[in-house]
């Protein structure tokens, strides 16, 4: 009964909140509530026994995904009286792409059924969960029989990352940089010399 | 109605009791580490620090306690007051939060969960929020800029925080904080093996939760005071007690993974007559006075700096080290099970 | 060599390590903080605190009313309105000084010819409320009656050196 009630709240405030996402009219409470979403979709995933799942949502999405998207919002410059202009304008063919949505959505989940021989074909059996844990289970599968494709996802974000930084990377000539290696270097040999002045004589 | 009371009331009391043995305690040791903070570093500058209020100055952080408790709470003209006032009680709640999956002791821990370091990582990583947010809600330039910096340091520092996590879970082979005590009670702490991630860690540490020489989102002489800079009262309390929590989960987090958590330092007689949990926080206030200490030495880094060695220094180091971990292990057939 | 000195150093973090030994010795030290309410600090003969006026030991006050010392200050902090006593002697009517403004410089001191106005030792006289601080003729001379051992004995330290 408890979990019953303890779903229900986490999906009711899932739903709650991916409502407020799109309808909130501060950007930034936007994202709040979208982090919300989050961590409640979390919550979900231990109530479902996915704890690895759980934290992983919550450290990449909650923890890295979300700052980054607060950051740029946040740092946005936005007149929110000329965002909400032309909204009635465009409300019509808003409506008609998600009828069309609705409407296949509805088609889809209608027609749905499992293939007979669907459950024969899953590449992987399910663990005994209580001889290993969700994360043992799941390392073991992805470290297997996934491994290449997992390689290979990681491979695709490593190039964006270095793409991402390619173009933005520029050399701009005359800019003044620290080089901590090479003050450490420095010695008093290298950058004091002591000279005798004469009176009056100058340097 | 026997079943309601043994299935669902006598649990929750009896958790309920849990929480706050683990939370009392915990919110005394951050009164006095406040306390502590002001005679160390006092001590260090050759000054007395606190001693007028009770013997020693003993009750000075109840004095204190009183003094925000009993202050108005202004909230500045413009501010988003829902997240205004949410971001300091996030902060200090995600500091108590964490403690659910920190042994103190053999067995002695809330929720003994299989993905405790997970689960201690995520935590962490949302306390970003807390600052992001009290820095854009104030609507004040400086409070967001200190909750930009914030946001940019915390994000960069866990990710070496994220490697050298891996590099001790390597040599434990699981994701439970007992089992990583464990582990070092049959071969060694890993801060002999695994001492310049130590070093790492605690750095990080400092940087995580915005400690001296990392306390730029508050950095006074340019910022006010940062991210604090609207916060009175007890708002302001909460984000002051949230910092110091944050201290102590951070120090409680380095004893289990570096320093043997509950574990006596040799398994002869005299150690091992005293009781775990006594070990457990004797090794705690022992980083925690390392933090004084450091904030008592160390000037304040420059905002290029502090980036320079979180991802030049300290990421490429960590990453270098779980590779050579995974490969002694490997080699010498010490991976675990 | 010096190459590898250097870059062991830096991987050690000498330096580092060298500044924390520094900070914990100083912890070891006796401290400087003196006990303020319970301690106090020598004061100098010259030290310029609150003022007074001061009486003769025949119990005359010394002012003249010469308002040199209206005249020199320089915020303007004193305020002196002079009439002739019922024995013909010149002698002030009223004496203020605003100490908010006063910023104690110590001329009113130094140009009083008959050392009437002082400046004394006492530094804590804090009051509550901002009118407490506009210090009238009655005030000044209760000043100087209370102080008076005190500030004929700092005159008499200093008056070697003047």
């Amino acid at each position: 009964m408890i979990q019953a009630l303890v779903f229900y709240m986490f999906a009711g405030i899932t739903v709650a909140s991916a409502v407020m996402v799109i309808t909130a009219r501060n950007p930034v409470h936007a994202v709040l509530f979208l982090i919300l979403a989050f961590f409640n979709a979390a919550g979900l995933f231990l109530l479902a026994g996915a704890e690895f799942l759980a934290m992983v949502l919550v450290v990449v999405y909650v923890g890295a995904v979300a700052v980054l998207f607060l950051f740029v919002v946040m740092l946005l410059d936005i007149n929110y009286l000329k965002l909400r202009e032309g909204f009635l304008s465009y409300l019509p063919t808003g409506l008609l792409v998600g009828a069309i949505l609705l409407a296949e959505l509805a088609l889809v989940v209608g027609s749905w059924k499992f293939a007979v021989d669907a459950p024969l074909s899953v590449g992987s059996r399910v663990p005994d969960m209580a001889l290993i844990s969700n994360t043992d289970a799941l390392g073991r599968l992805i470290y297997t029989d996934y491994f290449y494709l997992f390689q290979a996802s990681g491979l695709i974000l490593l190039v964006a990352m270095i793409g991402t930084i390619l173009l933005t990377l520029r050399s701009r000539p005359g800019v003044k940089k620290q080089n901590i290696a090479k003050q450490n270097a420095r010695n008093k040999a290298s950058s004091v010399e002591i000279r005798k002045v004469p009176s009056g004589g100058g340097i | 109605m026997a079943e309601l009371w043994t299935g669902y009331v006598w649990p929750t009391v009896i958790i309920v009791a849990e929480i706050i043995a683990i939370v009392l305690p915990l919110l005394i040791g951050v009164a006095y580490l406040t306390y502590a903070e002001r005679k160390v570093i006092g001590a260090m500058q050759l000054r007395k620090g606190p001693n007028t209020v009770g013997p020693f100055g003993l009750l000075q952080p109840m004095a204190d306690g009183a003094k925000l408790f009993l202050k108005e709470i202004i909230i500045p003209q413009g501010a988003s007051k829902a997240v205004f006032l949410i971001a300091p009680a996030l902060t200090f709640t995600l500091a108590l939060v964490a403690w659910a999956v920190i042994p103190v002791n053999q067995g002695w821990v809330l929720a003994n969960i299989n993905v405790g370091v997970l689960y201690l990582f995520a935590i962490s990583s949302l306390g970003v929020y807390g600052i992001i947010m009290a820095g854009w809600a104030s609507n004040s330039k400086y409070a967001f800029l200190g909750g930009l910096r914030s946001a940019a340091q915390m994000v960069s520092y866990e990710v070496s925080i994220g490697f050298v996590m891996i590099s001790v879970l390597l040599c434990v082979g699981s994701l439970n904080l007992s089992d990583v005590v464990h582990a070092q009670e049959k071969g060694m702490w890993f801060i002999i093996p695994h001492f310049p991630l130590f070093i790492i860690f605690y750095i990080s540490g400092l940087a995580e939760t915005n400690r001296s020489p990392f306390d730029l989102p508050e950095g006074e002489t340019e910022l006010v005071a940062g991210y604090m800079v609207e916060y009175t009262a007890m708002p302001f309390a909460l984000f002051f007690l949230g910092e110091y929590a944050n201290m102590f989960l951070m120090s409680a987090t380095i004893t289990t993974l570096f320093l043997g958590g509950w574990l006596p330092p040799l398994h002869m007689v005299p150690f091992t007559w005293v009781p775990g949990v006594i070990w457990f926080i004797l090794k705690v206030c022992v980083l925690l006075f390392g933090m004084l200490w450091v904030r008592a030495t160390m000037p304040r880094y420059r905002y290029d700096q502090l980036m320079r060695l979180g991802w030049k220094v300290f990421l490429p180091f960590s990453l270098g080290w779980l590779i050579l971990t995974a490969g002694v292990l490997e080699v010498t057939g010490w991976l675990p099970k | 060599m010096s190459f590898l000195d250097r870059v062991a150093r830096d991987w050690l973090l000498t330096e580092l390590f060298a500044g924390m030994a520094i900070t914990f010795r100083y912890m070891l030290k006796p401290k400087a903080t003196i006990n303020y309410p319970f301690e106090k600090c020598l004061l100098s003969p010259r030290f310029r605190g609150e003022h007074a006026l001061r009486r003769y030991p025949n119990g005359e006050e010394r002012c003249i009313a010469c308002k040199l010392c209206e005249a020199i200050c320089p915020a303007q902090a004193i305020t002196i309105e002079a009439e002739p006593r019922e024995d013909g002697s010149r002698r002030t009517r009223r004496y203020d000084i605003d100490m908010t403004k006063c910023i104690y410089c110590g001329f009113c001191q130094e140009s009083c010819p008959v050392d009437a106005i002082v400046e004394g030792p006492n530094f804590e006289y804090a009051t509550e409320t901002r009118a407490e601080l506009m210090y009238d003729k009655a005030k000044l001379l209760s000043n100087g009656e209370r102080w008076e051992p005190e500030l004929a004995a700092r005159i008499a330290a200093d008056a070697p050196y003047r």
